[in-house]
């Protein structure tokens, strides 16, 4: 009897023991998870390069990825918008200062608080390309800016007319892959991501992917070469198709979507089948060195901050070592080394007293003129 | 050596040219014809598509409701012209001030060349009235038009009243992006061509009217309404405009999916589609519904208010309401719901409709053979006027070789000068300007000496010139130098055949139903032309000739058969109205005809009494 009781009693204590270094497996095993996707922001640019009346559904297709990835947590300030026409104060459109994306007008992706970064004539192929890889005049404001560093993640999204290995903007001039591709490789060279998720949705998609050689990237497109991507709903009111079958289903899929829910990328992937869209959407992941199923979908679409409590301390693997006293004159000095600053703040240094007051004048003026200034016309009795 | 500079090899291709010569032309010819009946055969058309990306697929909900508003403001709008005893200006301007939109009215006068039998009119004075529906977001740089015509009597009532309730209903919603005239125009198509000079500044002809006050930017498309029934069976759609211009098909292709949306019956030419394209029935009616579309554009008239417009580069159709006897019937809300919708898509427009054909033929209203495809037709036809001048050309130039070989001719015979040459063309255009002048400017004179009235005197004179020209050959040979030889003719039927060519040609491209048309007439007879030919076979295949003939066969196809004696009458009235035509509007084929084509015959003709 005794040596059962002296057994129970040991087991006992041994688990009493092993709990807390259980437990701070696990929050080791959850702080080593902390640092397994490698970003520590988000952002996202997202560009609709078509402008005319018919062509509503692109920039509805855009405007519900921003919804998605705003409502997810990814800050204006981190969201590059690019609209080449202003299809909510368009003078045709019968419910002004709205864009809809489901018919009989269910949702409205314009909102209230939409800001438009690139809007217009500004969206060519020269800004989209100097936004990328960040060679912009150091006059632009920041919100023009991608600036992203070795720890973002960033979401690119476009949507427009596209054919085999180009993108049309504006009616006017192309992006092809390579250039695209190449794009790519100048951020990676320049360290200005650190994982990308690049969406397209354009007849023919699959063709924009496939010149990418830069690691990290993967890649989905709407349709494969020799197919065209085909819009959703026409809406009898307003008289334009509203979305892109791809997207659609993209966004019903992103509304589910909240941002602590564990949805993968191999999710990601089946979203709207051969059965719904009619085109066969494709996608790339060869480049990228995670497994997708391990890749979140709010990694891309979401800003979820990583923030574990906990109330013991934990030993990181590499413990930072002080340095070594040097024998000899104290008078040596060891420098340390740091990365070149991405913003060229020695530039624009003399403008330091002002420049915390225009920062905060420059927004609310955005606010406001970002508001629409599209005037509801009442209606005239006869 | 080459082909050509070879001499040899030369002779050898002109010496099959000259045998050959004969046979290649009738081929042509037949091949032509054949060629040209041959594009109402359903295979080698194509089926009609949208050509615009503006105007895609997508359809709207259309809303519009106050057809039977329309019709009793139809009685209204009849009331009121009666009493006014033409157009009721006040009742038209108050009822578009009403609906909200900025109106302004236009009058304008005008005096014909001589009185009009037709519509009986001679001065003519009268006033446009036109609202403009502003758009409430856009700014004021293009335009669409809507238009109804006032006519005298029971005619239009319900198009006016149908435009007024369209007004109404257009100016509580917001989406227009572009201004939207309505206008109402009185004694039709004098009182638009005073309308648009007025409008763009233009004074192409002598009209004195006001300059129009209100004005709302660059016109992208018109609209014709013409309706006369509370109820119609089928919406008939006129294309063919001034000189033969045709809008773009585009216009067209919606008017048609805007029919097949609502399931309104429509017609083109007055004929419906049929679909036993394989049986003769179904191939004669295709072919029929084509022959009345070159019929009606060879003429060069304005089959409705809307051939005006294409001037300006103003894309407009006109759309004509038919009553008869059918079971199914159309109500005017859903015609109102027809040009809603139509009005609605040309809203969309960014640009002037230029993507699709502005020349084609229509042997239905979802058919289409475009120029690619029936101008070889005429190609082929003009062919055999170049191989006959080529064939003149060598024989005139074999003499000239054998005078270089054969050195024992002392002189070689006298080619004609360029003078022999030059007296019949001067005197046939000299005839030609006498038949552009003189009727008109003599008919006061005509009047005076005959019982007849001055319409009558007019077309009388122009005949009689016509046939005195006829008689010229005999009296202008006496003061020719060098007649009677057998290279003088010749000469003069290679610069004769090369001239018709030229002229065809020119005429072909700007309107193809009118050069094809004397193509197939004139070709025949001036290629085979000699100084043994019979006289009453040129005289049978004469431009006036070929008028009678197409007058004949016009009232065919449109199930009118004429006698002979009316028909005759017919012709006299199309000679008027051509000439009538050309003063007001400036239409082409009167002077097209008098100026060019009947002195290059009178060449010809010159060539019989050679001897």
């Amino acid at each position: 009897m005794n040596y059962c009781n002296l057994i129970t009693i040991f087991a006992f204590i041994n688990l009493l023991v092993s709990i807390p270094h259980g437990y701070s497996n696990y929050v080791e095993t959850k702080a080593g998870q902390f640092f397994s996707s490698g970003h520590t922001n988000n952002w996202a640019v997202l560009v609709c390069t078509s402008r005319f009346w018919f062509n509503y559904r692109h920039v509805a297709n855009t405007l519900s990825v921003y919804r998605s990835v705003k409502r997810l947590g990814i800050p204006d300030s981190h969201i590059v918008l690019m609209l080449a026409d202003d299809m909510a104060c368009n003078y045709r459109n019968p419910k002004p200062a709205t864009v809809f994306s489901h018919k009989n007008m269910e949702l409205n992706v314009y909102g209230d608080d939409v800001e438009v970064d690139y809007r217009g004539y500004e969206v060519t192929v020269e800004n989209f390309l100097r936004v990328l890889t960040g060679r912009l005049p150091p006059s632009t404001p920041r919100s023009k800016r991608l600036l992203s560093d070795d720890r973002s993640n960033i979401l690119i999204y476009l949507t427009g007319h596209g054919g085999n290995g180009f993108l049309k903007f504006q009616d006017s001039e192309e992006i092809s892959n390579m250039e695209l591709a190449d794009a790519f490789e100048q951020m990676w060279q320049k360290r200005r991501y650190n994982e990308l998720l690049f969406i397209i949705d354009t007849c023919q998609g699959a063709s924009m992917y496939e010149r990418f050689y830069s690691p990290n990237l993967m890649a989905l497109a709407s349709s494969q070469v020799g197919e065209d991507s085909l819009s959703h709903q026409p809406d009898l009111g307003i008289g334009v198709h509203l979305m892109d079958k791809y997207t659609f289903y993209l966004l019903e899929f992103l509304e589910e979507v909240h941002p602590a829910s564990q949805a993968n990328m191999n999710d990601l992937f089946k979203v709207c089948p051969q059965s719904q869209c009619v085109s066969t959407p494709g996608h790339r992941t060869d480049l990228f060195q995670r497994d997708p199923g391990s890749v979140l979908i709010t990694d891309f679409f979401g800003s979820v901050r990583k923030v574990e409590i906990t109330k013991d301390t934990i030993n990181l693997t590499s413990p930072v070592e002080p340095p070594i006293k040097r024998s000899g004159s104290s008078d040596i000095q060891i420098e340390s080394l740091t990365y070149v600053d991405q913003l060229p703040v020695a530039e624009i240094i003399h403008q330091q007293d002002c420049l915390e007051a225009n920062v905060t004048r420059c927004r609310r003026k955005q606010q406001r003129t970002r508001k629409l200034n599209c005037q509801v016309v009442e209606k005239q009795t006869a | 050596m080459g082909l050509l500079s070879d001499p040899s090899r030369r002779k050898v291709l002109t010496g099959l040219l000259t045998r050959l010569n004969t046979p290649i032309c009738i081929v042509c010819y037949l091949a032509g014809i054949v060629w040209f009946m041959g594009l109402a055969f359903e295979p080698f058309t194509l089926r009609t598509y949208m050509s615009e990306n503006a105007m895609g697929s997508t359809m709207v909900e259309e809303r519009f409701s106050s057809g039977e508003r329309a019709l009793s403001l139809a009685k209204e709008f009849d009331a009121h012209k009666r009493k006014a005893g033409g157009m009721p200006v006040e009742w038209l301007v108050k009822a578009m001030q009403s609906r909200g939109l900025e109106v302004f009215t236009q009058s304008f006068s005008r005096k014909l060349p001589f009185p009009d039998e037709n519509k009986e009119r001679y001065m003519v004075r009268g006033t446009n009235v036109y609202g403009i529906l502003r758009a409430p977001r856009a700014p004021r740089t293009e335009a669409l038009v809507i238009t109804a015509p006032c006519s005298p009597g029971n005619t239009n009532n319900q198009a006016v009243a149908l435009l007024l309730a369209l007004a109404q209903y257009f100016r509580n919603q917001i989406y227009w992006a572009k201004d939207i005239i309505f206008l109402v125009n009185e004694h039709d198509l004098i009182g638009t061509q005073a309308w648009l000079e007025g409008y763009h500044h233009t004074n192409i002809t002598e009209y004195i009217s006001g300059s129009l006050r209100g004005r709302a930017g660059s016109i992208q498309a018109a609209l014709s309404l013409e309706l006369s029934s509370d109820v119609i069976t089928s919406l008939d759609l006129v294309l063919e405009g001034l000189n033969g211009q045709l809008p773009n098909l585009d216009l067209a292709n919606l008017f048609y999916a805007f029919c097949q949306k609502l399931g309104v019956l429509c017609t083109i030419q007055g004929k419906l589609q049929r679909n036993d394209w394989d049986t003769a029935e179904g191939y004669t009616h295709a072919a029929q519904t084509m022959m009345l579309m070159v019929l009606k554009q060879a003429c060069g008239r304005s089959w409705g208010d809307h051939g005006l417009f294409l001037r300006y580069h103003i894309e407009a159709a006109s759309v004509r309401g038919i009553n008869s006897f059918r079971h199914y019937k159309t109500d005017a809300t859903t015609i109102g719901r027809l040009l809603e919708g139509m009005v609605r898509k040309l809203n969309n427009l960014l640009e002037r409709l230029h993507q699709s054909y502005f020349f084609y033929l229509l042997p239905s209203l979802s058919r289409f053979v475009s120029i690619g495809y029936y101008m070889p037709a005429f190609g082929l036809l003009a062919v055999i006027l170049l191989l006959r001048a080529l064939d003149l050309w060598v024989h005139l130039g074999a003499p000239a070789l054998a005078a270089v070989d054969g050195v024992t001719e002392a002189e070689q015979p006298s080619s004609p000068g360029v003078l022999t040459v030059l007296t019949p063309v001067v005197i046939s255009h000299l005839t030609g300007v006498a038949l552009y002048l003189l009727p008109v400017h003599l008919q006061e004179m005509a009047v005076e000496h005959f019982p007849v009235s001055e319409t009558e005197a007019v077309v009388l004179t122009a005949i009689a010139i016509y046939t005195a020209g006829l008689a010229l050959p005999h009296n202008t040979q006496r003061l020719l130098s060098g007649e009677g030889t057998e290279q003088g003719w010749k000469v003069l039927k290679l610069t004769a055949l090369l001239y018709l060519a030229v002229l065809l040609g020119c005429t072909a491209l700007i309107n193809f139903s009118l050069g094809f048309i004397l193509a197939v007439t004139l070709v025949p007879i001036t290629a085979s032309i000699t100084p043994a030919l019979y006289a009453l076979v040129m005289v049978l295949l004469s431009p006036a000739f070929t008028i009678l003939y197409c007058v004949f066969i016009y009232q065919e196809l449109i199930e009118a058969p004429v006698s002979v004696s009316e028909g005759w009458m017919l012709f006299l009235s199309v000679i008027s109205q051509g000439i009538l035509d050309h003063a007001l509007y400036g239409s082409l084929v009167y002077p097209l005809l008098a100026l060019f084509i009947y002195p290059c015959w009178l060449m010809f003709w010159n060539i019989l009494f050679w001897n």
